[in-house]
């Protein structure tokens, strides 16, 4: 069961009052997207076994979509922050830095 | 034989005698017994058969680890299968049945099976019913039916009733022995709120019996001591009757409380499952004692040795009058001390240690007791109890040195930690060479949230068996967990503790050491799913060098016990017959919950009338008096149709169709989903949302618009009205409220989180009524306030109101091709309006109609349905809605998807009309066939259909379908086969079927 | 406004327990959407209920209503029932400068009373919410579920709560209350917690 923190209404929320909306930080494709682009846009995920960067949205409470970054393997969670923002923000990327030194993730590290 | 002793049985209240049955027989039994001690004081030691070989079986433990009492518990509406013996507590009136037995416990047919057993190993299932094919379906499966399963399921609806209870706590402590009751009176002295859980009905765990010195107190005054204290303490809650289930991540645990088990007249649930959220929980679940393997082990009247003092101190009840002990280790002669105090005959102490034992030893000796060291049981004779013992070297190959009349045996193989809670999420073990069992591994325990330690064990689960050290780690498991909640435990006084030292124990798998096959193959592992060392064994010959493998094979451990007393034995059997050492074989998965719980604790308040929510309309009551037809449609309920007195639900639809066609009918759309779109950017935005255009919409006016997911499939269609220049109200279908709110919030918020939108969900403020048909507009004229003339409101316009003096929107759109007016309404004047469209119809014919009804008029418009036409494949240009698609848009959701290869295929399947050749109902969702097969040998189809009625209307079967290049395929028949063995030939015709032209509802 | 009255979801139905539970009469209830640090987003709510503003995910009353927490970018606005549509239109006026909107949602909704000593542990059988004295005080306002539906809940003094759910639950929410404040179910725990 994970227990998350909404980053707008400080509430912790439990999973059952969350819904899951997969992997953050994607960048939208649209018309003039080549095939290859739109394709990796639609279907491609990262899948890593270790840190993500996911997002979720406090359905059962303030309605509010935000980005949670954790390990899926122990569920450590690194933090959750807004979602409007197009990378995950520095003091969260140092906090992973510190608990998972040499981490990766897309082009982050 | 089994009795009760007139000077022991802490528990039990000799004053309060009650009445219960076993197999139909009336038995005695006292307040504070459990049915296990009940039925041992009745000499009753035959208490089931096992699952396999149906051998006799009697009582084994005294706790949640016993494997063989398993009864079937009350009868009709309150009978429950496998309820063990030892953890269900005596009440008068009580009615249990043996099990896995016919007819009767001492006559059982089955038993056959035993002799047979040289015949039935491990696997003998996969082995045996492979062949031939054919005799599975017939002969093998309803044999293996028959003879699967322990007890029997209930048939009646279960009349308990049962709840969920949400808590938090800092720290969460699960066990009420000495170590929970020391881990949990630190972490409260830290000031931290914890909730202290234990299973069975009273504090102390195996303290009291085994007995010790703390403080200077008798460890039974030390535990009511505590308790008090604990009590006192505003920050501490005590479960009794409450288990620990199952540790989840992040500091979630589901904890069974039984309440009213013992008390079945009591008001209230029957059970509570516990969800708790804790910062950190302290499992101090004890450890569990093992059997040894020895030939016969499994004869009633061999008993666990701690269990055979538990129920003389407890409960005053002793197996038998002349008792052995056998045992690798110290702790069994306390038992034989007990016994011996009590004045039962013991009349040997089987020590399989060369050695012998510690002070325990010295102090059974000088009680008189006879200790043989080097020795074990060789074997044990007698059926449904107890006869004779023989002796053997604890390392030889089972010659008998001595054989001994007695009535009954105790066992010790030494102790496990019971670590399952610690397991569940992920806490590691480690061997312990010295006392042969698995332990937490400390430095890799289960984690929380925060990346930290986040499950610490206490007492005996962490591994040490002695009473001092057990306290001890208790101490600094509930400082930890204290600190861990960030709290500041405090130093406290370290308790004195008096115990006796004991001397090392000796690990023991098969007893004796160098048994024949004969003896392995009757020495049991798991006593309830018939898995013997020889199964074990045989199971590594055949390769199966995996324990989880083993496990599946042999069912080693997948009993209802799950194995607390089989695993260490098994697993220590197959490192064995491996050449491994046992950490290297490890141990399978330890999974929740810790021992069975109720279906009605999980499924909590959630059955009957609130199974799930149902979503009703204002209109709902009404439409109910009036006898409607329910379908659900999401959580909603709509009426399919509302039949008269003594009409068919179908006439009923042919009717509410042909009189909204001719007269004027009603609809409840209160469903449809309403979503206020709002802010200078609202334009643009729907313009993204929809295919189509809806910045250019002109107040006061509707449209029809499809939204697609970005994958470029339709997800939703409706009608959008412009409220004003920055506001759009946008209908949704009656699934798609919510899931479209959230769709638009989506967008809005984690895309064009720049874009000024505000999305109002106003769904449930209004009530909507269509009202349809050609005298629609009179009767409205009728109740007067609004003209609705088509110069006023047009085809597609909207207007504001009042009718019969209530305040409304009226939309002229139209879902049935009849002059229609949706009337929209605050929701708590819903039913008035209703009410008075009814009153005022009545000349005019006015009757309700249902969600059939309208579909068929839909269908006969040629109108597509979301979940209908669609299926989260289809494209709006597959269904020929290419008009609904902005060309001049740059951008919308789904846009660049729909210009994939794929989609711009010619060959997809598009939407035509089918008409059957003779007028009948095509099946729905029937497939249309084409030449030849596939490579799966399966006929080649070539179309679908998506929605099919008998239209009233035009008097003959209509439908909708998706058909391979249909549009170009005009007059064309295919072959639909049925699932009726009809093959149905339908035309392809355009999908729509009445005025085509739009004249009825442009009036 | 209207010749006719308008009712409630379930008619005031009410029923006692380990509490009692009663459907409220009708509640005017507008939905605020827009910065919260606007001037005119504030007067807007503050000068139809009299109450302050109230901070992040907290409630607060006033002469004429209250002013819940919804999300950083929404209040509900709680008033006299015959006041909200007509107020509607007067908040969009003096937001009109912004980027701000309201919505009358009276007859969406229902709301139940809980009276009694064991308000929070009826409602803690229903939600994953900490509705403990600690976990959700007198004041603050919780979003959340009860069983399967989301419902908001706030806590007028120690025994009484409010609850806000769909109009479409009603029944479904009272049938909830109603189950879990069976007699004999009182879970007691300790006073604290």
């Amino acid at each position: 069961m994970l227990i998350l923190q909404c980053p707008y209404c400080g509430v912790m929320a439990d999973e059952t009052e969350l819904s899951p909306g997969g992997e953050a930080h994607l960048t939208r494709e649209g018309p003039g997207a080549s095939d290859d682009a739109f394709h990796d846009y639609l279907f491609m995920r990262e899948n890593p076994k270790g840190v993500h960067f996911e997002r979720w949205r406090h359905a059962y409470g303030c309605g509010k979509w935000f980005h949670a970054a954790r390990c899926t393997t122990t569920l450590q969670v690194f933090g959750t922050y807004k979602a409007q923002t197009t990378e995950p923000p520095k003091d969260i990327r140092d906090r992973i830095t510190k608990a998972r030194p040499g981490w990766t993730w897309r082009d982050y590290a | 034989m089994s009795y009760r002793l007139q000077d022991r049985g802490r528990l039990i209240d000799r004053s309060d005698k009650i009445t219960f049955t076993f197999d139909g027989k009336t038995l005695d039994g006292f307040a504070g017994d459990t049915l296990a001690s009940a039925l041992l004081a009745n000499n009753q030691m035959l208490v089931g058969r096992s699952f396999k070989y149906h051998r006799p079986r009697g009582i084994v433990a005294s706790g949640a680890e016993e494997p063989n009492a398993l009864v079937n518990l009350g009868h009709g509406a309150r009978m429950e299968p496998n309820q063990r013996a030892t953890t269900t507590e005596l009440f008068d009136g009580l009615t249990a049945v043996s099990q896995n037995r016919w007819p009767s416990l001492d006559h059982d047919i089955g038993a056959v099976n035993a002799h047979l057993s040289r015949f039935l190993p491990a696997g003998f299932y996969y082995k045996t019913f492979l062949y031939p094919r054919a005799f599975w379906k017939s002969v093998y499966e309803p044999f293996i039916r028959q003879s699967a399963g322990l007890g029997r399921a209930p048939e009646e609806k279960d009349a308990d009733t049962y709840e969920h209870f949400n808590t938090h706590t800092d720290v969460l402590v699960i066990g009420g022995g000495v170590a929970g009751l020391t881990a949990a009176k630190a972490a409260a002295d830290a000031g931290a709120k914890v909730l202290l859980f234990e299973q069975t009905a009273v504090w102390g765990g195996r303290s009291p019996v085994d007995g010790g010195i703390i403080d200077g107190l008798a460890a039974s005054a030390w535990v009511d001591r505590t308790v008090a204290e604990l009590e006192a303490m505003p920050n501490v809650t005590l479960r009794l009757r409450a288990m620990g289930a199952g540790v989840y991540d992040h500091g979630y645990v589901l904890g069974y409380e039984r309440l009213t088990d013992h008390t079945p007249d009591k008001d209230g649930p029957r059970h509570r499952l516990w969800r708790i959220r804790a910062k950190q929980i302290v499992t101090a679940t004890g450890a569990i004692e093992r059997p040894l393997a020895f030939a016969g082990n499994d004869v009633p009247g061999v008993m666990l040795a701690s269990a055979v003092r538990d129920f003389q101190e407890n409960w005053g009840v002793v197996p038998g009058k002349r008792m052995v002990v056998a045992t690798n280790n110290d702790d069994g002669y306390r038992t034989a001390l007990l016994l011996n105090a009590a004045g039962v005959e013991v009349l040997r102490i089987l020590d399989a240690r060369e050695g012998g034992g510690g002070e325990l030893m010295g102090e059974a000796r000088n009680a008189g007791i006879r200790v043989d060291c080097g020795r074990g049981i060789g074997k044990v004779s007698g059926g449904k109890r107890v006869k004779h013992i023989q002796i053997c070297m604890t390392n030889g190959t089972g010659g008998a040195m001595e054989e001994i009349a007695c009535d009954g045996v105790a066992m010790s193989g030494g102790w496990s930690p019971a670590v399952h809670l610690w397991s569940h999420t992920g806490g590691k073990l480690l061997w312990d060479e010295a006392q042969a069992h698995f332990l937490p591994d400390f430095s890799r325990p289960p984690t929380g949230a925060d990346g930290q330690a986040m499950v610490r064990t206490a007492g005996s689960t962490s591994g040490p068996m002695e009473l001092a050290a057990v306290i001890q780690d208790a101490r600094s498991a509930g400082a930890d967990a204290a600190n861990g909640a960030g709290f500041k435990a405090k130093t406290s006084k370290r308790p004195s503790v008096e115990t006796a030292t004991e001397a090392p124990m000796l690990p023991v798998w098969q007893m004796p050491g160098r048994a024949d096959y004969h003896l392995k193959s009757k020495s049991w592992l798991d006593f309830q799913n018939d898995v013997k060392v020889t199964d074990v064994e045989l199971a590594a010959r055949e390769g199966f060098e995996s324990v989880e493998h083993t496990k599946r094979y042999t069912t080693l451990g997948m009993a209802t016990d799950q194995g607390k007393l089989s695993n260490i034995n098994g697993l220590a059997v197959l490192a064995n017959a491996l050449g491994k050492p046992i950490p290297q074989v490890g141990t399978t998965t330890f999974r929740p919950p810790y021992t069975p719980i109720s279906m009605g604790a999980i499924a909590g308040e959630a059955r009957g009338e609130i199974f799930q929510p149902v979503r009703k309309t204002p209109i709902h009551g009404w439409l109910d008096a009036q006898g409607a037809d329910w379908e659900p449609v999401g959580h909603w309920r709509r009426p399919y149709a509302i039949p008269q007195k003594g009409e068919s639900v179908h006439d009923a639809v042919m009717r509410e169709v042909t009189n909204t066609r001719e007269n004027v009918g009603l609809l409840d759309a209160s469903t449809l989903g309403k979503l206020l779109v709002k802010g200078p950017d609202a334009g643009r935005f729907l313009d993204m949302l929809y295919t189509n255009m809806m910045s250019n919409l002109k107040p006061r006016r509707c449209r029809y618009g499809l939204m697609c997911s970005e994958n470029g499939f339709l997800t939703d269609d409706g009608v959008v009205a412009r409220i004003s220049q920055e506001s759009w109200l946008c209908h949704t279908t009656t699934g798609g409220a919510d899931r479209i709110h959230a769709h638009m919030e989506e967008w809005l918020q984690t895309e064009w989180w720049n874009w000024k939108v505000h999305v109002v969900n106003v769904t449930e403020q209004y009530a909507q009524i269509a009202v349809v048909g050609p005298k629609a507009r009179t009767l409205l004229e009728a109740l007067g306030g609004m003209d609705l003339s088509a110069d006023a409101l047009p085809f597609m316009a909207w207007a504001d109101g009042k009718i019969a003096g209530i305040p409304v929107r009226v939309y002229r759109i139209s879902f049935s091709g009849e002059l229609s007016f949706e009337i929209s309404v605050r929701a708590g004047q819903g039913l008035a309006l209703w009410e008075k469209l009814m009153e005022a119809g009545k000349v005019y014919g006015v009757m309700p109609y249902g969600t059939e009804a309208l579909h068929i008029m839909r269908a006969e418009k040629g109108f597509i349905m979301i979940g209908d036409e669609t299926d989260g494949t289809v494209i709006p240009q597959d269904l020929g809605l290419d008009w609904a698609i902005s060309k001049k848009k740059e951008d919308y959701i789904g846009k660049r998807a729909q210009a994939r290869a794929h989609m711009m295929d010619p060959d997809r399947w598009k939407l035509v009309g089918l008409q059957t050749l003779d007028g009948s109902v095509l099946p729905d969702g029937a497939y249309a066939v084409g030449e030849g097969i596939n490579a799966n040998g399966q006929r080649i189809t070539q179309g679908r259909v998506t929605s099919s009625y008998h239209s009233p209307t035009l008097g003959c079967g209509i439908a909708m379908g998706l058909v391979h290049r249909g549009p170009d395929r005009m007059g064309e028949v295919l072959e639909f086969p049925g699932t009726d063995e009809k093959t149905y030939r339908a035309r392809i015709v355009s999908p729509v079927f009445y005025d085509p032209e739009g004249e009825k509802q442009n009036v | 406004m209207s010749d006719v009255k308008s009712v409630t979801a379930l008619g005031g139905k009410s029923f006692g327990g380990l509490v009692r539970v009663a459907e409220a009469p009708l509640q005017g209830m507008i939905t605020v959407r827009g910065d919260l640090g606007l001037a005119s987003v504030k007067e807007a709510a503050t000068g139809l209920t009299k109450a302050e503003m109230p901070a992040t995910g907290r409630i607060e009353t006033g002469a004429e209503g209250a002013i819940a927490w919804m999300s950083p970018d929404e209040l509900l606005v709680l008033c006299a029932y015959a006041d909200a549509a007509p107020s509607v239109p007067k908040m969009e006026d003096t937001m009109a400068k912004d980027f701000a909107s309201a919505a009358d949602v009276s007859d969406a909704r229902a709301m139940f009373r809980l009276e009694g000593a064991l308000s929070r542990e009826v409602l803690a059988k229903l939600s994953p919410a900490d509705l403990s004295v600690e976990g959700c005080a007198v004041g603050q306002m919780r979003r959340t579920r009860l069983a399967q539906v989301p419902a908001a809940i706030w806590f007028t003094d120690d025994e009484t709560a409010s609850v806000i759910c769909f109009r479409s639950v009603a029944d479904y929410v009272f049938a909830l209350l109603k189950t879990a404040a069976q007699p004999g179910s009182a879970v007691g725990l300790a006073p604290a917690g």
